[in-house]
């Protein structure tokens, strides 16, 4: 072992894996091919820990904790697939489902959107909660890209991405709670704002609130794995 | 890295000085944005477009980040008010005691939802959470001052006061 | 400043004092002011000069009994009066020296013998914006105690043995609180004071804030001597703008008199405080959220750990109490900390402060030892519930607390016990619902609360806490199910175990507290579609149907 680093032992559902300090429980069990499912984490942008579908239990805790921002300790016993947590999991994407308007047979982004794998693979058959049904608008301005408030599932991937990597910071969050809404600028149209074209905010958006206008009718695939990329380009600099 | 020079004032207006100078005080630095927010409110009485985009860019911060303040925070308002407010408290204390029947009536007697403004600009209706001064429930404010225990009739008179003014 | 120093300012108030002989205090917080204080001040002050009595009258914080306001106490007698209006002013003028107006005199010994004043005794007896009355009471003595004979682990250890644990709700044990920030790595750390009193129906910090803000600002003081921090800040909700106005009084004359600024009491220590308004937003009382709205973001809360005792304010080592919290601790050092613990109950030290609303007929604040019962707060010091009703519940700890029932009354008031029993401690709002309230609809109330006030940022509070008002308001207007109920239950447990921060965490405790003793309510809505306590308007099935 090399000076200076320090390795933890831990376990993650009954396998014995190591890491180093510092590390998040979410790295290391992916790492070690443990699927921990998740939806505001995207490798290369900072976490804000806001989809709790990451949330595993701590031997010794009664509290669940996020695995994406959660550094591990020497010893550390993690469990990810408890009954517990599979039961939140799917309330938490019920509750996605049932916020906004999300079709998927009618979305640009159907076959290709991560809310849609995981209420698949977290066993989601039934929506229980009654459909909030909003009125929300679709913004077209934008010479390239279309924004569906319908779709948006509020992750702030896009924010992030756009204020961390581009740093133009066009996108934000306005107003609060369940009425909280993704704008650019002074809520102006995105076509009319400081936007710079650059298309990663498409690139990253896990559903289909964020896309490409000549993607319109095919499939629409993102490719957000640029991102460590060009953190990795920034540090050589 | 050439130094940002802050945006000139947006008009005339000597509040824009006030507004200002609560940016000097604090340096420029952008965590007075709430601060100069604050000013701007109580100068001009709400914010629009041109002040977030004036306070924005003197502080340097993102006009999403600005508007997304501003729309978080209830103490701040995008439209201009009314000539006379009347807020009534929704507190607790003042929800057991009734406020919710005297938020109905002044909705039905101005006919405006809370949160507007009457058509002639005379009197806005808001409510509050709760203003601490629940031992005198039901409470409202009527151009900021406090009326405790107040009935319906009493709001009911104030209101056509402010009306005929 | 030393001892000697403030002695010699104590003993000017003294003697200034002495040249009347009567002291007639008014009060003149919020709620006394909503009735015209002021201006029965002046009534006062004129009749008093046209009658030729020789009297003091004096501006004084909150007496505490809202219900009974405008309240005027006549000193040396002790004479309570109540309901004062300004045509009184010349009556009361000529009681002094002679018998006290019978009419006018309030005598609430039950409501008064009591409680026990540490945080409150000097609310009601001292001008809150004159430095020199503070002094007068033993004000800055510990200050000067603690920079001159202590150092700041001995100041800590006070804290430590004293038992005071966190009056803002969660009940954390100050002195480890600030242990930890003392002992953690930086040069530059933060103290801040959160006055961002938003639980409806709480008002105990703005009445201290206006009442005796030189206490909390001593309290302030005396931490960041504690664990190293050279600067403060007082976050106060925008909506009190009478305690901001009376803590920038105090800022500047702690300023004037060396007590803040560099050099404080001459020693090397450096020290000072600035406000910093809130703007409406009740999750902003969370430590993370708050940090975050003063460094002029959106008020989101953030995960923990790191916690701010490590990494808070521009993420530099922040402790953050409560303005009761503070106010707790100058009689501390002064008295020490086995002096407070031999207050209250086991694992719960001191007073706390409450704030008696809702239907009770004695309105106000009041300050009671620890481990008393409910039933004696309620009953007693409240006076109960008034005209002919019966109690149904007394509702704790805001949105994130729980409704307790009759059968409950007789536990003693700790912070573990009505964690037991559901609810929580909080801020130390207490409201009253008599028979006249519906529980169902109460706890719609709350909800509709916590969903208007969650910030946002995590699925389970913004989204959870919208569907539970949902369900809410189909078991208010008579369309539920049983399935809904149970569906209800179900995402309380959700929104409960994966919220971001308490806010969401808490958000279903009025529902499940008001489902434990009250179930019944409940199966009265859904299934006899009938609202016993005739607030919900229920269609008739006939109706839900078509």
């Amino acid at each position: 072992m090399s000076p200076g680093v320090d390795v933890k032992t831990l376990v993650i559902d009954g396998k014995d894996v190591t890491g180093r300090s510092g590390q998040t429980i979410l790295e290391i069990a992916r790492e070690n091919g443990i699927d921990i499912p998740t939806l505001c984490h995207l490798d290369g942008l900072g976490d804000v820990g806001a989809c709790r579908l990451c949330l595993v239990e701590i031997k010794g805790s009664n509290k669940l904790q996020p695995a994406c921002v959660t550094t591990v300790f020497e010893s550390m016993e993690v469990s990810t697939q408890s009954d517990r947590l599979l039961k939140h999991r799917r309330t938490i994407l019920e509750l996605l489902f049932t916020e906004r308007n999300h079709i998927c047979s009618v979305c640009v982004a159907n076959g290709n959107c991560e809310l849609q794998s995981l209420g698949q693979s977290q066993g989601l058959t039934h929506v229980r909660l009654p459909y909030r049904n909003p009125d929300l608008h679709v913004d077209a301005s934008h010479e390239r890209f279309t924004i569906d408030h319908n779709r948006c599932i509020l992750c702030t991937r896009c924010v992030r991405v756009c204020a961390e990597i581009e740093g133009a910071h066009v996108w934000d969050v306005m107003g609060r709670g369940i009425d909280s809404m993704i704008i650019s600028d002074l809520n102006d149209p995105w076509g009319e704002s400081s936007c710079t074209r650059c298309g990663k905010c498409v690139q990253v958006c896990p559903t289909g609130a964020l896309f490409d206008k000549s993607k319109v009718g095919e499939a629409h695939p993102k490719y957000p794995d640029f991102l460590p990329y060009l953190n990795l380009m920034r540090e050589a600099k | 890295m050439p130094v940002s020079t802050p945006p000139p004032l947006p008009s005339d207006d000597k509040r824009w000085k006030i507004v200002n100078g609560t940016m000097r005080k604090n340096g420029f630095a952008r965590h007075a944005l709430i601060e100069t927010l604050h000013t701007v409110q109580s100068s001009f009485g709400y914010l629009d477009d041109d002040a977030i985009r004036f306070v924005a860019r003197s502080l340097r911060v993102p006009l999403s980040q600005a508007y997304g303040v501003v729309t978080f925070y209830h103490y701040f308002s995008l439209k201009p008010p009314g000539r006379h407010t009347l807020t009534v408290c929704t507190g607790t204390a003042c929800y057991i005691k009734g406020t919710d029947k005297l938020l109905a009536s002044a909705e039905k007697h101005l006919g405006i939802p809370q949160g507007r403004t009457t058509q002639d600009g005379q009197i806005s209706l808001m409510t509050a959470r709760c203003v601490g001064a629940c031992g005198s429930a039901p409470v409202v404010l009527a151009d900021g001052e406090l009326h405790g225990q107040i009935t319906r009739e009493q709001m009911v008179e104030q209101l056509e006061r402010w009306a005929v003014e | 400043m030393n001892l000697e120093e403030l002695e010699q300012i104590a003993e000017s108030v003294r003697q200034e004092n002495a040249r009347f002989d009567y002291e007639v205090n008014v009060c003149m917080g919020t709620g006394c002011l909503s009735r015209h204080s002021d201006k029965l001040k002046d009534a006062l002050t004129e009749q008093i000069a046209a009658q030729g009595k020789n009297a003091l009258v004096r501006r004084t914080g909150c007496m505490g009994l809202c219900a009974a306001g405008p309240l005027v106490l006549v000193d040396p007698d002790e004479i309570l009066y109540q309901h004062v209006r300004s045509d009184d002013a010349g009556s009361v003028a000529t009681s002094l020296g002679t018998a006290p107006v019978a009419e006018l005199q309030c005598n609430l010994r039950d409501h008064f013998d009591q409680q026990v004043h540490i945080v409150l005794e000097n609310s009601g007896h001292i001008d809150p914006e004159r430095i020199d009355d503070y002094i007068a009471r033993d004000g800055y003595q510990a200050l000067v105690k603690a920079l001159t004979e202590m150092t700041p682990s001995e100041v800590i250890q006070q804290i430590v043995e004293s038992g005071l644990r966190g009056r803002g709700g969660g009940g954390y044990p100050t002195g480890l609180k600030w242990g930890t920030v003392a002992k953690a790595f930086g040069d530059t750390k933060y103290v801040i004071c959160n006055g961002d009193e938003g639980d409806p129906g709480a008002f105990m910090d703005r009445s201290v804030l206006e009442s005796d803000p030189q206490r909390v600002l001593e309290g302030m003081i005396l931490a960041a001597y504690a664990v190293g921090a050279s600067k403060g800040f007082f976050y106060v909700r925008a909506e009190y703008p009478l305690a901001v106005a009376r803590l920038s009084a105090c800022l500047r004359d702690a300023r004037r008199r060396g007590l803040l600024g560099n050099g404080i009491c001459n020693t090397p220590f450096n020290f000072d405080a600035e406000i910093r308004l809130g703007a409406g937003a009740f999750v902003c009382g969370e430590e993370t959220a708050l940090i975050a709205s003063i460094e002029g973001r959106r008020g989101t809360p953030r995960p923990r750990p790191p916690y701010p005792a490590v990494s808070g304010l521009w993420g530099r080592p922040t402790l953050i109490n409560n303005v009761e919290t503070f106010a707790n601790i100058a009689p501390i050092i002064r008295n020490g900390g086995k002096w407070f613990a031999s207050i209250g109950s086991e694992r719960s030290k001191g007073t706390k402060v409450f704030a008696l609303t809702g239907k009770i007929k004695n309105t106000g604040l009041v300050e009671v030892p620890m481990g008393i019962k409910l039933r004696e707060i309620i009953e007693v010091i409240g006076g109960g519930v008034p005209d002919g009703h019966t109690f149904k519940a007394v509702q704790t700890g805001g949105p994130s607390g729980g409704c307790i029932p009759a059968e409950m009354l007789d536990i003693g008031v700790s912070y573990d016990a009505l964690l037991k029993i559901g609810s929580i401690m909080g801020s130390g709002g207490m409201i009253v619902m008599d028979d006249t309230s519906c529980m169902v609809n109460v706890a719609r109330f709350f909800v509709e609360f916590c969903m208007t006030e969650s910030c946002g940022k995590c699925i389970p509070c913004r989204a959870g806490t919208a569907q539970m008002y949902k369900l809410l308001t189909r078991i208010c207007d008579g369309s539920a199910t049983m399935d809904d109920l149970d569906l209800l239950i179900d995402l309380c447990d959700t929104v409960k175990e994966t919220s971001l921060c308490g806010l969401g965490q808490t958000a279903p405790n009025p529902v499940l507290s008001t489902l434990k003793y009250f179930r019944n309510e409940y199966i009265d809505h859904i299934v006899h579609k009938r609202c016993p306590a005739g607030v919900c308007s229920i269609q008739s099935p006939a109706e839900v149907t078509a």
